[in-house]
């Protein structure tokens, strides 16, 4: 905030290799002090799990993927380490938008798109994250990012075909960015 | 000695409150980098803006070179810090649906939570859209869960994979960002000069 708190302005983002430098040294704190790295459709899972259990929990019982994020019953699903993680994320964005002014309710989009079809790609595209971040076993936090420093065979395969099938991808939906 | 978890210096019930800190410096950090706004994430696979490579590539080097320098001076157990295993079809055909997930909605999922906490609307609906996308692949993994569990390798790195060490592996790949940094940065030129503005 300027003094007088006239300029409201967005403030420009910070330079990429900084960012980068802070966020490497987040997640090397996360591998030091906790032994594992960074995460984020796991808290997604977690809720999900409850969820379907919630209104079908025979059925829950029966699968492999909701078993293991609903642990046995001796604890709280939710008393997990990424779903604790994500409210921060949640936090931590809020923080640093507040500070530069660029909390703002809009949706991102490209000039050649309507609003209701840019939301509807939105929808589609979390869809494929989703189905995607499990079948990986993690999305870009945990798979690109974590096992990325960890120099994890799998993670890095998955991070090449990321990118490879984004840009692949690209010329084909340019009309929502371009 | 590291990871300080894994030696019992604090409680499961504390290391929920370290979660909750260090996601909010994750989040902070991310939103610092743009990576609230869609646009500013997809123009990386226009070659307007590489922000995305840029940020990602410093961190995972500069979390990489933590990881071996706590390890060679003896400070970090690096066998206690956990890593999923590796399921090498299974996780490339993920990547595929990663990626196009990533360049349709124009998020990956912890972007789109700064996106949503920032306001933007597009990444509320993401977030449904994650839900929805894990939700069927719960309901459906009976169907493939052969698959899902075809060509396990288990805790695999790269330079267990290779027989070369992790010095030399890691030099590499710091070598490799070097490369695409330069890169980045030629290419963010090139179609400033082809747009008539700059990437920003």
């Amino acid at each position: 905030m300027t003094h007088g708190g006239k300029n409201l302005e967005p403030k420009p983002y910070s330079n990429p290799y900084l960012v980068g430098l802070s966020l490497g040294l987040v997640l090397l704190a996360a591998f030091l002090i906790m032994g594992r790295g960074l995460g984020a459709s796991g808290a997604v899972s977690t809720a999900v799990a409850v969820g379907v259990s919630k209104v079908a929990p025979e059925h829950a019982s029966q699968n492999n993927f909701y078993k293991e994020y609903l642990g046995d019953e001796t604890a709280n699903p939710f008393k997990d380490w990424l779903v604790f993680q994500i409210l921060g994320v949640i936090v931590g964005g809020f923080i640093s938008g507040m500070l530069t002014h660029r909390v703002k309710v809009t949706v991102e989009k490209g000039p050649n798109i309507s609003v209701r079809n840019r939301l509807i790609f939105a929808f589609i595209g979390g869809g494929f994250i989703g189905f995607g971040a499990k079948m990986a076993r993690g999305c870009m936090s945990g798979q690109a990012l974590t096992g990325g420093a960890f120099l994890n065979l799998g993670s890095w395969a998955a991070m090449m075909t990321i990118f490879a099938a984004a840009y692949g991808l690209a010329y084909f939906v340019r009309r929502q960015w371009l | 000695m590291m990871p300080y978890f894994k030696f019992d210096y604090f409680s499961v019930d504390f290391s929920l409150v370290i979660a909750f800190v260090i996601g909010i410096a994750f989040g902070f950090v991310l939103e610092r980098g743009g990576f609230g706004n869609a646009r500013i994430l997809a123009a990386q696979f226009y070659f307007s803006n590489m922000r995305v490579l840029k940020v990602m590539f410093t961190a995972i080097i500069t979390a990489a070179i933590g990881l071996f320098y706590f390890t060679w001076i003896g400070w970090l157990d690096l066998s206690l810090v956990y890593t999923t295993d590796t399921f090498l079809i299974p996780q490339i055909v993920g990547g595929v649906f990663l990626g196009i997930g990533f360049i349709v909605g124009g998020y990956c999922p912890g972007t789109s939570f700064v996106s949503a906490s920032t306001g933007r609307i597009d990444g509320m609906v993401y977030i449904l859209g994650i839900f929805f996308g894990i939700f069927v692949f719960g309901e459906t993994l009976p169907l493939f869960e052969n698959f899902f569990n075809s060509t396990p390798m288990g805790r695999v790195t790269l330079y267990d994979y290779t027989g070369l060490s992790h010095g030399l592996v890691l030099f590499l790949v710091v070598l490799m960002a070097l490369g695409a940094f330069a890169a980045a940065e030629w290419g963010e030129k090139i179609m400033a000069k082809k747009n008539g503005r700059s990437a920003e």
